[in-house]
């Protein structure tokens, strides 16, 4: 069953692989990293004048774009 | 005075007007070859791409308020106000995983609300019901929100009057055009203007924060001006980091405001009227740059305080009305001109999410109420203009909303929206996923989590207005009877986790007495149908002769 390339497999097991890709636990990361205080309620070290609390937390906006991206990238129908 | 500030009326009224042309326009955008459907009227035809929906989903989901309100947050009490970052971070990925599902199974039956879903799901018109009218519930205080961000620019310009209609009557005008054009274009208009007023704020934002620190000394030096006058204040839970006492309510409030947006009616709205699954999924990794955006907004609540602004007084005696720093921010920093771009932007930025979370109230009225107890054999025209009529209804009721109550009471029941719309999560996000839960333990569940985060936000007090109750969302946990305890927590987690727990409870017990249980009307395969699967609704003329078949279903009898 794990193999969706087998012919004979019926259409709805192939859509079921995609949907259910273990890629998709990623997604978990920022979902739970960004409610971390531990990692970013601090004041230093300091970026460009912006404390750790508010200069991590916006990088964490890239985790999620880093995550979203490629999960999505992993788990698409190639046509 | 409003002459004071004439520049920035003429620029503020030409861009509005400019606008609303387009507002009106848009019927004619993409135009279908029948507007008098709910699929074109209310979903803009379920056809918009990826450019479109990330215009459309950036304009619904990051309100006016929310520019005004987040940095104000910061200006008032600091740390806690960055929540929204956090919160605008969570959502993607929980849009990626659940919202498509959501996307399938509706296009694959037609369905046009989250109540559709769960009357299929559950076969259960009562559970239906009860989410359609949370949904209108939760929705309508935030369109009247979206009145208090135009009025904070208003007031900053000066446009006040007297009377109460004095006093409102530019935004009842506002209002009465944004109606107008949401009547005849439907979603068309917002998803056409969404473009305008993105544009505008990104422009004035990304000025605002290369020019505010150049012109301040710096953010090093604005974060701490920010930080000595939390020092100064007598409160302890102000600062511009966390302590002991506000971490779990911080962590709570953005998770559980995450799990709140993604269930409002206005955002599924958003994401149904897209075109495939792709569509959503590349835009949960491009819609973030408009956190990075709210991110640096907030922050102006900082730029605020070292600048020195001082909030205008509020609508009582002794209160200070601190929407309006961002606003004074601009008035004060830059020249009227661009001072006026900003207002515009912050006021077209009102209409955006206004329009849409009024079509998706109207959708949910016509949908899970009209066709449903009123007339089950309305045709696809009638349900376009129950629509139609409703959406002019709840702009009605908005106005009125700020025009006869105190804007604070907007604010409450925002709030208080929060908290309901997250009772929908078990039947709504989770049905998605399962249907082992029982219909009438889904009721009852909701019953319980609406009662308990009522009781528990009746309990708040808020000293800075003086109010004895619904004062915030941050529930101090003594209350509970942890003695002594100083920390909070937010009440919408603590009320969906009882809504859960009484769920699976029931659901076990009606399971165990056999209470019939109705037949899910989905299949495993439809949670995954995507653009061009052969099962799509083809046309929507069919979905009603499939609803209209619908009561033949035999239900199974005990």
């Amino acid at each position: 069953m794990s193999e969706p390339e087998t012919q004979a497999a019926p259409v709805p097991a192939v859509s079921r692989a995609k949907d259910h890709s273990p890629w998709n636990w990623l997604l978990f990361i920022p979902i739970v990293v960004p409610l971390i205080t531990l990692l970013f309620n601090a004041d230093s070290p300091r970026l460009f004048g912006f404390p750790v609390f508010y200069w991590l937390q916006l990088a964490f906006i890239l985790l999620g774009v880093t995550t979203t991206t490629l999960v999505y990238q992993m788990t698409k129908k190639r046509r | 005075m409003w002459r004071d500030h004439l520049t920035e009326i003429i620029v503020f009224a030409v861009l509005f007007l400019l606008v609303s042309g387009m507002g009106f326009v848009a019927a004619r955008w993409r135009a279908p070859n029948d507007m008098a459907h709910l699929d074109e009227w209310g979903l803009g035809g379920r056809s918009f791409g990826g450019w479109i929906t990330w215009f459309l989903v950036g304009g619904d989901l990051y309100t006016a308020y929310t520019f005004v309100a987040v940095p104000a947050l910061l200006f008032g009490a600091g740390a806690a106000g960055f929540f929204a970052v956090p919160y605008t971070i969570i959502i993607y990925p929980l849009v990626f995983l659940v919202l498509v599902r959501l996307w399938s199974v509706s296009h694959r039956h037609g369905f046009v609300t989250p109540a559709d879903f769960v009357r299929k799901r559950f076969d259960s018109p009562t559970l239906a019901l009860i989410i359609a009218i949370t949904g209108i519930v939760a929705t309508m205080p935030y369109i009247a929100l979206q009145l208090v961000g135009i009025e904070a620019v208003l007031k900053t310009m000066g446009v006040t009057g007297e009377s109460t209609i004095a006093r409102h009557l530019p935004i009842i005008i506002a209002f009465a055009i944004l109606a107008a054009y949401t009547y005849q274009s439907g979603l068309r208009a917002p998803a056409l203007i969404a473009f305008v007023k993105d544009t505008l704020i990104y422009i004035v934002i990304l000025v605002a924060i290369v020019y505010l620190p150049y012109k301040l000394g710096g953010w090093g030096s604005i974060f701490d001006a920010a930080d000595a006058k939390f020092d100064k204040s007598p409160s302890p839970n102000d600062g511009i980091l966390l302590n002991a006492n506000n971490q779990l309510q911080y962590v709570t409030l953005a998770l559980g405001s995450a799990l709140a947006l993604f269930l409002y009616p206005h955002s599924i709205t958003g994401v149904l009227a897209s075109r495939s699954r792709d569509v959503i999924k590349r835009n949960m990794s491009a819609l973030p740059a408009y956190s990075l955006l709210l991110g640096l907004i907030a922050l102006l609540g900082y730029a605020a305080i070292a600048a020195g602004v001082t909030p205008l007084p509020g609508s009582t005696e002794g209160t200070v009305d601190n929407n309006t720093v961002v606003p004074l921010l601009f008035e004060q920093q830059f020249p009227s001109w661009f001072a006026g771009v900003a207002f515009a932007a912050i006021g077209i930025g009102a209409l955006v999410p206004a329009a849409i979370m009024s079509i998706a109230a109207a959708n949910l009225f016509t949908r899970n109420i009209y066709k449903e107890y009123l007339n089950k054999d309305a045709s696809a025209a009638q349900e376009a203009n129950v629509s139609k009529i409703t959406s002019l209804v709840v702009k009605v009721g908005a106005v009125a909303c700020i025009v006869f109550l105190d804007p604070q009471f907007s604010i409450d029941l925002q709030l208080i929206g929060g908290v309901i719309i997250l009772q929908t999560l078990p039947a709504v996000a989770l049905g998605l996923y399962t249907r082992w839960f029982h219909r009438g333990a889904l009721i009852a569940g909701w019953a319980a989590g609406m009662g308990l985060g009522m009781w528990m936000l009746y309990q708040i007090p808020n000293p800075a207005t003086k109010r004895l109750h619904f004062g915030g969302s941050a529930f101090p946990l003594e209350k509970f009877g942890f003695d002594g305890s100083t920390k909070t927590i937010y009440v919408g987690l603590v009320a969906v986790a009882v809504n859960l727990l009484v769920a699976v409870l029931l659901t076990l017990v009606l399971r165990a007495a056999k209470v019939t249980e109705g037949v899910d009307g989905t299949e495993r395969d439809d949670y995954f149908a995507d653009e061009g699967d052969p099962r799509l609704v083809p046309s929507p003329r069919e979905e009603a002769e499939m609803a209209a078949a619908d009561p033949a279903e035999p239900a199974p009898k005990v």
